[in-house]
């Protein structure tokens, strides 16, 4: 075992990681930990853009971007941070272009913009052009671009390094904080992939920017490797997951693979059809039609299906047209995600429209932040030194459904803010001690996974895991749904006791890192599944068949998810009594998911019906 | 060795689905805790369906098979950089080459990408890879105060580096250079399509430096334009005539 010591320790390295880690390191000792190479990160498979209002092609300001933005989540973003968010996008542009990033042009040479779902003029008025873009590679040029300047400033990374444990000073699993007391991080423990050695890092700040967890689901535009982990990792640390039930189906995906589709497509001028040809968006949002929000684009598409009109042999797919697009203007603006077609499907997007169905795309909800980027304990105190950015946290400016683009946005606006909130309070505050054994946990964790002789199969687990959540918790939902993926969680929780891996090595053990995500995942997945139980409404990408209607009186709340151990009373401020169905008993001796809530922060926008 | 997955008589298509077919890959395994310090081959069947990519197959095999099966991989469509490995001889993505245009009658052999040190299977060590990524400071270099606004650039000053901000730093041009393979030193064609990236980048301020690194004898005149790299990049980088082109500006000092 090796021990580290850091101010600032940084879990993950994709968008969010690398903008904290620029400026961390630029104020102070800061260390980034993550399971990949950097450029191996998911912000690289981004691809429309990132949207800022400046006004380079027309009209627009951050105040109509603050609006689209709280519309677009259905009012349950907070005001204050989707305020920052858009007023802090131009300068997080004008920083990326300033490191190198090579946005196209104007013709007069200024960085071009383009339309993009629910990104409108005057709130609402008819579609602006708001994304700053780089063809459909945006994420990759954004992740590049980090890289590169994270090589300059010679940030040090610990790659191919897995965070297993988050270190704090109390358990909160098991009591609630007596008051006055603080609780604090002192740092994590890591996996070092290639010698299977166990690393303490000690430090006084820990931001999380471990991204998302869409495999969770079986059809999602997610890598292999986004299992949820940093979600995890806090939760099971007792501090709670916020809004979990409300996660992202992006409406093109290409057919039965899930393989993203930019909405991109669409600002361009692509149009999705059903089986008869129809354009069926301009009877679900006339004004903005292909362009409205994601979650109603993925419903309507979802609902033609059902109804009957999907395309194809099954008819389970809808077909997203470019063919009166000129071929030139789709090399230039969407060359990626055409050639996804031509290889993965065979299809060419010049004379043939693409078979696409909605893929689990992004978790609006993650570890609660406030707007400086610290990760809260509960309503309101925050735990001293550990910040959130990125898909991991939820801070929230996506409330119930994220904007396109509003991403790219959210990591380097909140990612910037974190390395520099984290790396101030490194500046001040004094060493935590490192609790007695750090690492024990995680050594036997590993142990008792590499023993076991025989038992199930991790990629059995996962599959079931990830197909009930497919059937009983994607973009339709009702009670009888959810019960039935909280049954099958339970029944796979307990299978999960029993997994084993294969491969009994030190050296690059990727089957023991599988099982150990597969533990993520179905952590994840319960919250995932409790909230939507107990959120009797329909908001964003959160759909209850069984409560189609938006319910203000009852839900203009954020959930907030705690993990306890069984059998200790809990008796805190923080936890309500639940309000939607009841939740079932989970299996013998396994954590209970209690829920709590946290006020919406809303400034200027009441609530509104929400039309397109 | 071998191991057979799943043999069972493939299900009845539905309409329109491109029916299902066996497959067999002979894999280049490298296990040293389990099976001592020479590489081996070891051959896996499996059924494999109309739109499966070689990462499918090797995903059948270590879920239900051989769970020490060990290889990279993150996001499965091409974009991340990470299963760059040697498949039929050629040095592809895992998750980007389609089975079924693999010439799955024979045995698909898969090996891990020449030139970097193995680690184990099918991941090699990238660090020397990176290391060469580093040296040609792939960074924009300006000098000045910064701009308010944005630096203008042109559509057409922006077009004359487009191919080369494509790269996505998975090594597979780099370890299909012959002369990499026989000389580690060399840069290898990734560091210099990233160095060309920031040379023929209108805002770029470095390129004078980045030429002098590139002017070394481990630099892009051991080029010997066998065409290998730009065969063997799956984001279609024309690479030889990138490194071509910078060879050119070293000349004229022109970029």
């Amino acid at each position: 075992m090796q021990t580290h010591q850091f101010d600032v320790v940084i879990v993950g390295a994709g968008g969010a990681g690398m903008r904290a880690a620029l400026e961390s390191s630029a104020r102070t000792r800061t260390a980034v930990i993550s399971k990949l190479y950097p450029t191996r990160s998911h912000t690289g498979a981004a691809q429309g853009g990132m949207c800022a209002a400046l006004g380079n092609v027309e009209d627009d300001n951050p105040e109509w971007h603050t609006f689209d933005t709280v519309k677009g989540g259905d009012y349950l973003v907070d005001q204050d941070a989707a305020t920052i968010m858009a007023n802090e996008a131009i300068d997080a542009v004008l920083d990326l272009e300033r490191m190198g990033l090579p946005f196209n042009r104007t013709p007069e040479g200024r960085i071009d913009q383009r339309r993009f779902g629910g990104h409108t003029r005057n709130h609402g008025e008819a579609a602006v052009r708001r994304a700053c873009y780089a063809a459909d590679r945006t994420g990759h040029m954004i992740l590049q671009t980090l890289y590169q300047q994270c090589v300059k400033n010679e940030v040090a990374f610990f790659n191919e390094f897995y965070v297993l444990d988050l270190l704090l000073t109390h358990d909160l699993t098991g009591r609630e904080v007596p008051d006055g007391e603080d609780v604090a991080v002192s740092g994590v423990v890591a996996y070092e992939l290639a010698t299977g050695e166990i690393h303490v890092f000690r430090a006084k700040s820990v931001v999380l920017a471990t991204g998302g967890a869409g495999k969770i689901y079986k059809t999602t535009s997610n890598a292999h490797t986004l299992t949820g982990d940093g979600m995890a990792l806090a939760y099971r640390r007792g501090l709670p997951l916020e809004d979990m039930e409300f996660f992202q189906f992006h409406p093109t995906g290409l057919a039965g693979l899930g393989i993203l589709l930019s909405e991109a497509a669409r600002g361009e001028g692509g149009i999705l059809r059903n089986a008869d040809g129809e354009r069926f968006m301009e009877r679900y949002a006339p004004t903005i039609k292909d362009l409205a929000p994601r979650d109603i684009v993925a419903r309507s598409m979802a609902n033609e299906v059902r109804e009957g009109r999907g395309a194809g042999p099954n008819k389970d797919y809808v077909l997203l047209d470019l063919t009166h697009l000129d071929p030139a203007h789709i090399d230039a603006k969407l060359p990626d995600i055409t050639e996804f077609a031509r290889t993965y499907l065979g299809i060419e997007p010049y004379t043939e429209p693409v078979p696409v169905y909605p893929t689990a795309h992004y978790a609006m909800g993650g570890v609660p932040t406030n707007v400086e980027g610290e990760v809260l304990r509960d309503t309101t105190h925050v735990v001293k030194g550990l910040y959130a950015a990125g898909e991991v946290a939820c801070v929230s400016v996506h409330g119930s459904n994220r904007l396109g683009t509003n991403s790219l946005l959210d990591i380097n606006v909140f990612g910037k803010r974190a390395g520099i909130s984290a790396a101030e309070y490194a500046a001040t505050a004094s060493w935590v001690d490192l609790p007695d054994a750090p690492a024990d946990a995680v050594v036997a964790q590993l142990e008792d996974m590499r023993g076991r002789p025989q038992g199930e199969r991790v990629s059995d687990v996962r599959r079931e895991l990830q197909q009930t959540m497919d059937t009983n918790a994607q973009v339709f939902r009702t009670a009888e749904s959810l019960r039935q993926a909280f049954q099958d969680i339970q029944v796979l929780q307990e299978r999960y006791t029993r997994v084993s891996v294969q491969d009994k090595g030190r050296a690059f053990n990727t089957d023991l890192i599988e099982a150990i995500e597969l533990g993520f995942l179905l952590d994840i997945a319960e919250t995932v599944v409790v909230g939507a139980l107990n959120r009797r409404e329909s908001r964003g990408g959160h759909f209850r068949e069984d409560y189609p209607k938006r319910d203000d009186e009852g839900f203009m709340e954020h959930t907030m998810a705690y993990r306890r151990v069984p059998g200790v009373p809990v008796d805190s401020p923080a936890l309500s009594a639940p309000k939607g169905e009841e939740v079932p008993e989970p299996g013998p001796g396994r954590p209970v998911v209690l829920l709590g809530t946290k006020p919406v922060v809303t400034t200027v926008y009441q609530p509104m019906e929400r039309k397109y | 060795m071998t191991a057979v997955a799943e043999r069972s008589a493939a299900p009845e298509p539905k309409a329109g689905e491109i029916p299902s077919f066996e497959v067999t890959l002979k894999i280049r395994r490298y296990t040293p805790e389990t099976h001592g310090d020479e590489a081996y081959w070891e051959e896996h069947t499996v059924t494999a369906h109309g739109t499966d990519r070689l990462l499918d197959a090797l995903h059948k095999i270590k879920w239900e098979s051989d769970g020490s099966l060990t290889f990279r991989r993150s996001c499965a469509h091409g974009v991340c950089g990470s299963d760059a490995m040697r498949i039929n001889g050629r040095n592809r993505l895992a998750c980007k080459a389609l089975l079924k245009d693999l010439n799955p009658d024979k045995p698909i052999t898969v090996e891990p990408i020449k030139g970097l040190p193995v680690i184990k299977d099918l991941v090699v060590d990238m660090e020397p890879f990176f290391a060469s990524y580093r040296e040609i400071m792939p960074f924009l270099i300006t000098t000045g105060t910064e701009p308010s606004r944005e630096r203008l650039q042109s559509p057409e000053q922006r077009a004359r580096f487009d191919d080369t901000t494509k790269c996505i730093l998975c090594a597979a041009c780099t370890s299909s250079c012959p002369v990499f393979w026989t000389d580690g030193q060399y840069f290898g064609p990734a560091a210099i399509v990233n160095a060309h990236r920031f040379i023929f980048d209108s805002r770029d301020e470095g390129a004078a430096q980045r030429l002098e690194i590139l002017n070394d004898k481990e630099g892009v005149w051991r080029c010997r334009t066998t065409f290998n790299c730009t065969e063997a990049c799956p984001r279609g980088i024309e690479v030889t005539k990138a490194i071509q082109e910078v060879k050119r500006a070293m000349i004229t000092r022109a970029f």
